[in-house]
């Protein structure tokens, strides 16, 4: 999940540039010469990405199947898979599921753990400063499968946590198949925390000390400096790194797949991980594919929400 | 909150020990996969080793088990990087350079590509790869991820290349360079640690990546690490525990030192700096 996401910075470096090149004269010959350069880009993105999500949404209208019948004489079925899984209840937990994990582990924890972070560290000492930071980012730039063994083997009955726990006196409960939900978003927010937390400390890091000051010699406390000043001040930063975490977290796969398997049962399975057991462990290629292109709406909209917010400058 | 106290030493304090607090939460999981790897006797728990041991590194070190998957990571993540770097440098350039009615809405839509949930889109990828015949097919494998990886890259690189002065380039086309000759020799020099930084970038990912090659590849003998990893420890029951922490080891060191040569060498992970900076 090490992402890093085009930031305002970098948008801010485009303002001011001349529009160089020789003058652009409207000549069909000298147009295509300089299109020519973006076509190698053009087709990859065509065949592997725009492909598969229109395949996507007229796959979820048909009955494909990998094997038997179905996969010989594929037939437009309409919304039946779409009625199909909506009359799964499987379904509407995993929708639900996907809410909490979405809530529980970006909306809140990440950004309240990162946010919390970097406004501790700015008040920290020097070492403390570097030895959290780096836990923090090398639980983030970990390859997603270690990260993911680590936390199962943290959040396991055997595991360190229950270690702690029953020298503490109390006896664990066997956190991935009693509490999976708590588990799987606690390894998140452990996984994924450093991103935010980086946004964040970027953010503060731009927050000018003589407004700080000057509240402060007003009587602000220091509650009503964070709540009226600095949180107001980083709003932008705030919006835009809910937006990317959202994004990021809603196509975890990785991380829950390894620890839970998305159970017990479908306890832990979100949208991901219930259009992977759908397609490939019980071979309803429509169900998963319908499943797919929900994701992919909802990925959308949340992209064009998260575009018309930032509104980058892409000229 | 802490930061009502008046005192700055006390909240000096307070603000290291919940850091150190949070330190340790972070730290667990990690330490456990260091400390595992060296003892012979490890289980989920981390505790240290009876004896200081290198035999689950000697067991996992061995061609079958480690060498080939990581091999074929490297091949994988490196024809990914390549592909991508190259695709996104020749369509950045005539992105940054004129002024083209096709900028904007190919813009958006890249932009629009770095937010896509690539998870979501595996079951219809599979799809097409059953179509296309290209399933257990490693170059099909990279052509993917490059794509996958190609919005940001092509955004990535824009604003590299943005932040190249075009003076030189003026120069060179009243000299008559062409556009490729003028990109070639003029432009692609200038910005070698923006695309240093894409390459990393794309290669980190490329090799981190598991759900991709787990649904593309079906042949163990092409299986990168991070599915081998998950194949020989993660399925079975009789699971050796030290060794998958030393192999999961040996398969993070690439990325662990690519991540700080970047933040440290080409400052690209200006990143890890944010995180210093107080």
């Amino acid at each position: 999940m090490a992402t890093a996401l085009p930031t305002t910075a970098l948008s801010n470096r485009m303002r001011g540039k001349g529009q160089g090149g020789p003058r652009p004269r409207r000549h069909p010959l000298r147009a295509a010469g300089r299109t020519a350069p973006l076509v190698p880009a053009m087709i990859l993105l065509a065949v592997f990405l725009v492909g598969p999500v229109l395949a996507s949404f007229y796959g979820s209208f048909t009955n494909s199947a990998l094997t038997g019948a179905a996969a010989q004489q594929t037939q437009f079925v309409g919304f039946a898979n779409y009625a199909q899984l909506f009359r799964t209840p499987d379904f509407f937990k995993s929708v639900l599921l996907t809410v909490i994990f979405l809530l529980g582990s970006a909306v809140i924890g990440q950004n309240v753990l990162g946010l919390v972070l970097s406004l501790l560290m700015a008040r920290g000492d020097r070492v403390m400063r570097s030895i959290v930071g780096t836990f923090v980012v090398t639980a983030w730039v970990l390859p997603e499968i270690v990260a993911a063994f680590a936390a199962y083997a943290f959040f396991h009955a055997d595991g360190t946590l229950n270690e702690i726990l029953g020298a503490a006196g109390i006896h664990g409960p066997n956190g991935l198949y009693s509490l999976p939900m708590v588990a799987v978003i606690l390894a998140n927010i452990w996984r994924g925390t450093a991103f935010s937390m980086l946004v964040y400390s970027a953010a503060l890091a731009d927050v000018p000390d003589d407004v700080q000051e000057s509240a402060e010699m007003d009587g602000a406390g220091g509650a009503q400096r964070l709540f009226f000043i600095t949180l107001p001040l980083i709003r932008r930063s705030i919006s835009t790194n809910l937006m990317l975490t959202t994004l990021q977290t809603l196509s975890v796969f990785t991380l829950i797949f390894v620890m839970t398997g998305g159970g017990p049962g479908t306890d832990s399975s979100t949208l991901p991980i219930l259009a992977y057991q759908q397609a490939f462990k019980f071979s309803q290629l429509g169900l998963g594919t319908a499943i797919a292109t929900i994701l992919l709406v909802v990925g959308a909209v949340f992209s064009v929400i998260y575009l018309r917010a930032l509104k980058p400058e892409v000229d | 909150m802490a930061m009502t106290s008046p005192s700055r030493r006390h909240l000096r304090w307070t603000s290291n020990s919940i850091l150190a607090l949070i330190a340790v939460c972070f730290a667990l999981p990690l330490l456990w996969l260091l400390v595992a790897s060296f003892d012979d006797h490890a289980n989920l728990t981390l505790k240290l080793p009876g004896h200081f041991s290198l035999a689950n590194y000697q067991a996992v070190l061995t061609p079958s088990l480690a060498y080939v998957p990581l091999w074929n990571s490297m091949m994988i993540s490196l024809g990914c990087a390549i592909i991508t770097v190259a695709v996104a440098v020749l369509a950045a350039y005539p992105l940054s350079r004129y002024r083209m009615r096709l900028n904007r809405p190919f813009l958006y839509g890249v932009l629009f590509g770095t937010c896509l949930p690539i998870t979501a889109m595996m079951v219809p990828v599979y799809s097409l790869f059953v179509g296309l015949n290209l399933i257990d097919s490693e170059p099909g494998v990279v052509l993917f991820m490059a794509a996958a990886s190609l919005p940001m890259a092509i955004w990535m690189m824009k604003n590299f290349m943005d932040s190249v002065p075009i003076v030189l380039e003026e120069a060179a086309w009243s000299d008559g360079a062409s556009m490729m000759s003028t990109l070639w020799h003029v432009v692609v020099p200038l910005m070698r640690p923006g695309i240093a930084v894409v390459f990393v970038f794309v290669f980190v990912q490329a090799w981190g990546n598991f759900f991709v090659p787990f649904i593309l590849l079906l042949s163990p003998e092409k299986f990168p690490a991070a599915v081998s990893i998950f194949a020989f420890f993660g399925q079975y029951g009789s699971v050796m525990y030290g060794q998958l922490a030393a192999f999961s080891l040996v398969y993070s060191v690439p990325v662990l030192a690519l991540y700080v040569f970047t933040s440290r060498v080409l400052g690209g992970g200006s990143a890890l700096a944010g995180a210093v900076k107080g």
